[in-house]
């Protein structure tokens, strides 16, 4: 398996995501590469295209708003649109969805406060590779950390990622105001997931938690190639 | 001389309002007229004020900080540099200082503590050490005071706004409140980061006819004066000191840092000086001094945002997110490339030079000509009169309390109350080390791609040290030690940040020299050297000082992760009390919090029962589950935060007010289960350790001798009274 992680000035959780993928796939000899925003292609046989978390260009403009104005970021709508896995966390999630690639956008916190702390999700769908290794109602503990990440869709669309079955993880006790207490959202090929918790900062049992590690397991397993044929 | 008058820019004529303006003494200024043989030019006297001030120069205080201990095998390099630097083992190092930004922070909030943040965290990534943890000791006024909510509000938000963008996580730090410091409070940042020790940069230049480089930001008009209204009192002018205070954008100093240590890397750097207080004019003497060269400038050359900008602003900005660096200039072509990358701002400004002169030019004009040794060599140094701080009257009787009543009035004051409100705005686990998040004792971070850890922590009692200055200056380093072993940490060394009053006045000077022998004291019985450091005076308003405040900024180690004191009390553990108890209650938490009373002495600091008893808690961290240090409140407020964290109820023995809200030092509580607490016991008495079983754990219930309360309905008050008190 083969990850790229994109780099964007601002960005500060990409070692971290190096590190838990590295780690939950070191015996599958996993691959990761961190891709500088400004590189127009990502390398050969990439599986899966990694936002990380941060402030990319300072949260400037709209958090994520410029990141997706980035040569590298029209290099992940192809590899979105070949039929390629993405996964955004946390500034990742704000980048996914300036980009176009989910539906919605996340606002300032309910609160109006930068909040950073280690919250419970309900795991909502089994269905796609990101949450396949949990199951339905299962409750993980995932830490949060940010000042924007109040999920907003229309009702329409809200009926529709229900409908579809695509909300990936809901907060137990919603801590920023998002709609439908939605704290993960698939897209309609169930390949790019979006969330604010961070699977990464769970991911070591030292720094008090291991409920990520499930996520970044069921990554390592993704063949290469496989998004060409499905 | 400098020709000023066919100078474009034509300059002020320094005459007498302007030197006084500059705080500059006459004494000061007849100093200056003997140094240079003729008198200063504006732009000279601007330089001038910014190298001698107090907040450059540490005039008041150089004579006594040379008294403190700075050295031991841990040491790699003291005080002088930007930052401390201590030996880590592995080739690794860790590089830390902590650094108030008082005033600005005053005038406003938000951007002071911000760019607070931003300046340590350049003092930490100038010398080649990417920053791993951040703390910060806050001091406001009392909660009902019309400023401090909005003052809170804004600090909090400024410190997260900067560290969180930035990538750094804060592991600890300190809230107070009391009226002391109702005009003026007091912002102090703490960062630490983590280099290789063959990959320490400096600041001495070397070479001569080497390109002095800008770096990052562009130059604005913000900050001019900056440093100079740093060391003056409050009074009502203030609000139109707004102006000063610098604008912070961590996203620039993101990429400054990114781009720095890129740039270390390729082997471009000679030597590289943060722009902080006093900017260009600090940084390019600090680099000259050190180097033994002198230093010309061309300030067109400079990187400004704004038009017309004179030699005088230029000198004197303290725009953010800027460095100077001497380059090899065989490498220039692959630093800029780097700075390219970045989109950052790299300008070569000027060279070093073999005379010993500080030259400035402003298209071609001179506008500065200054032996450069003198600025920082010829600097004041004052021997400022001072009184030793009368003993204080000993303590009338204290009634008995309801020990639930006691601790349940403690914990809903913000001083006493969980500060997650706080800390939850703070990134706390960016970079994922951080082992143990704040809100209990120390910081923990692992040191990334090793096992060891490092341990953080920030303390200071200032009702103590306004009560008996020397033994409240020893109880800051002594209950950072505490905190630092309570989590199995070895203490390592200390940075200090001196805030206190005005120390033209002797009472105050006086604060600060029994501070100062008191933390020299306990560094040295401790083994804790302070390699960094920063002093803040004149923190008064309307004549009146703060409590004097030297906060102690900690760090300590644990090598083997299987030291480390990292679980919680549990049901059915045995709670023991290492130490003695004699029942202090002199400036305790609960005669200032409940009884409203500031009277007594401070508590004894016994350094040898420190250092005995903190030995003893790492020589047997395997036989002891949780821990926690006996600071502000006791053994009542110990045995509830202790029962809080663990979810698990407590019951402890004593009931008399003195045993259980007494403040003795050198004291830990810890809990472990039946066989390990025998085992202690037996070990204590062999290294002649006060030990004694006070209680145990269980149930659902505080109590304290007969009274007590279920745990859940503390825990409510403890968890939601910061945030209801700033409501």
């Amino acid at each position: 398996m083969h990850a790229a992680i994109l780099v964007f000035p601002g960005s500060n959780c990409d070692r971290d995501l190096k590190v838990a993928f590295e780690a939950a796939g070191a015996a599958e000899g996993v691959k990761v590469s961190m891709i500088w925003h400004k590189d127009q292609e990502l390398p050969d046989g990439v599986d899966i295209v990694a936002v990380p978390g941060g402030f990319s260009f300072g949260d400037y403009l709209r958090c994520g708003a410029i990141a997706a104005n980035s040569p590298v970021s029209e290099a992940l709508r192809k590899h979105v649109a070949r039929g390629g896995y993405a996964l955004g966390i946390c500034n990742g999630f704000q980048v996914l969805t300036e980009t176009g690639l989910l539906p919605g956008a996340l606002r300032r916190n309910a609160d109006q406060k930068f909040t950073c702390k280690t919250v419970a999700l309900d795991v909502a769908t089994q269905n796609s590779v990101f949450t396949s290794e949990y199951s339905v109602g299962q409750r993980i503990n995932t830490p949060i950390a940010n000042h924007d990440g109040n999920y907003f869709v229309d009702a329409d669309t809200l009926a529709q990622l229900r409908a579809e079955d695509r909300i990936a993880f809901t907060y137990v006790d919603n801590p920023n105001g998002s709609v439908g207490d939605i704290a993960g959202v698939l897209s309609a090929n169930r390949r790019v997931l979006g969330m604010m918790p961070h699977p990464e900062r769970a991911a070591d049992a030292a720094l008090g938690g291991t409920d990520g590690v499930a996520m970044f397991r069921a990554l390592s397993g993704l063949a290469a190639g496989v998004m060409a044929t499905a | 001389m400098p020709q000023t008058a066919q100078n474009a820019n034509q300059e002020p004529e320094v005459n007498a309002d302007l030197i006084a303006a500059h705080g500059i003494s006459d004494e000061e200024y007849a100093n200056i007229l003997r140094i240079l043989n003729r008198a200063p030019t504006y732009t000279e006297l601007g330089i001038f004020s910014a190298m001698w001030n107090e907040h450059c120069s540490y005039k008041s205080s150089k004579k006594w900080l040379r008294t403190l201990p700075t050295t031991g095998p841990q040491v790699i390099c003291g005080p002088g540099e930007n930052a401390g630097i201590v030996d880590i083992g592995d080739g690794q190092c860790v590089v830390f200082k902590m650094e108030s930004h008082n005033h600005p922070s005053y005038i406003e909030p938000f951007q002071g503590a911000a760019t607070g943040m931003g300046g340590i965290l350049r003092d930490v990534f100038t010398m080649g050490a990417r920053p791993v943890a951040a703390m910060n000791s806050l001091s406001f006024g009392e909660i009902t005071h019309p400023k401090t909510k909005s003052l809170v509000n804004g600090v909090v938000a400024g410190i997260g706004g900067y560290g969180n963008c930035f990538g750094v996580p804060t592991v600890g730090g300190e809230v107070r409140f009391d009226p002391s410091y109702n005009g003026n409070c007091l912002v102090n940042a703490f960062a630490a980061g983590i280099a290789d020790t063959d990959k320490i940069f400096y600041s001495a230049a070397s070479g001569i006819g080497m390109p002095v480089v800008y770096l990052g930001a562009k130059t604005g008009r913000d900050g001019v004066g900056g440093a100079t209204m740093a060391s003056a009192e409050f009074d009502d002018s203030i609000e139109e000191k707004r102006p000063t205070v610098q604008v912070g954008d961590p996203f620039t100093e993101k990429r400054l840092m990114e781009a720095t240590l890129e740039l270390m890397a390729t082997g471009a750097v000679i030597s590289i000086q943060d722009m902080g207080a006093a900017g260009l004019t600090c940084s390019a003497v600090e680099m000259g001094d050190k180097g033994d060269l002198g230093v010309r400038l061309d300030l067109e050359c400079v990187p400004v945002r704004e038009e017309n900008m004179t030699a005088y602003e230029m000198m004197l900005s303290e725009s953010q997110e800027r460095m100077l660096m001497v380059l090899n200039p065989e490498l220039e072509d692959v630093a800029k490339a780097v700075f390219d990358k970045w989109d950052l701002d790299f300008a070569i400004v000027g060279e070093t030079i073999a005379e010993d002169r500080f030259e400035i030019r402003l298209h071609g004009t001179l506008m500065a000509d200054l032996p450069l040794k003198a600025l920082s060599g010829n600097a004041p140094e004052y021997d400022r009169p001072w009184v030793e701080t009368p003993p204080a009257a000993p303590l009338a009787d204290v009634p008995e309390i309801d020990p639930i009543d006691g601790l349940r009035a403690l914990i809903s004051t913000p001083n006493y109350a969980s500060k997650h409100w706080v800390f939850e705005q703070y990134d706390t686990q960016v970079m994922a080390d951080t082992v143990r998040t704040p809100g209990a004792g120390a910081g923990l971070i692992r040191v990334h791609g090793t096992e060891k850890m490092l341990a953080f922590t920030s303390d200071v009692t200032p009702r103590y040290v306004m009560a008996n200055p020397y033994m409240g200056g020893a109880q800051a380093v002594a209950e950072a030690y505490r905190n630092l072993t309570a989590q199995g940490a070895n203490p390592l060394a200390t940075t200090d940040n001196l805030n206190f009053g005005n120390p033209e006045k002797p009472e105050i000077m006086g604060q600060f020299v029994g501070a100062i022998k008191g933390i020299g004291a306990a560094v040295a019985a401790l083994d804790m050297p302070i390699v960094s450091g920063n002093v803040s005076l004149y923190n008064e308003s309307y004549g009146t000082g703060i409590n004097p405040t030297p906060t102690i900024g900690a760090v300590g180690i644990i090598t083997n992760p299987e030291h480390a004191i990292l679980d919680c009390a549990r049901d059915g553990h045995v709670a023991l009390l290492i130490g003695t108890t004699n029942g202090h209650l002199g400036q305790s938490a609960l005669l200032a919090e409940v009884f409203h009373r500031v009277e007594g002495d401070a508590p004894e600091v016994d350094l040898v029962a420190e250092k005995r008893n903190g030995t003893f808690i790492r020589d047997n961290h395997e036989l002891i589950k949780a821990c926690t240090d006996l600071g502000d409140g006791g053994l009542a407020l110990a045995a509830f935060e202790m029962a809080q964290t663990a979810g698990v109820g407590v019951h402890i023995d004593a009931t008399d007010t003195a045993t259980l809200f007494g403040e003795d030092q050198a004291r830990y509580l810890v809990a472990c289960n039946f066989d390990q607490a025998e085992a202690l016991m037996i070990n204590a008495a062999r290294a002649g350790v006060p030990i004694e079983t006070v209680g145990r754990f269980g149930g659902d219930n505080v109590r304290f001798g007969t009274s007590d309360a279920p745990l859940a309905d503390l825990s409510q008050v403890y968890q939601d009274s910061f945030a209801n008190a700033l409501a």
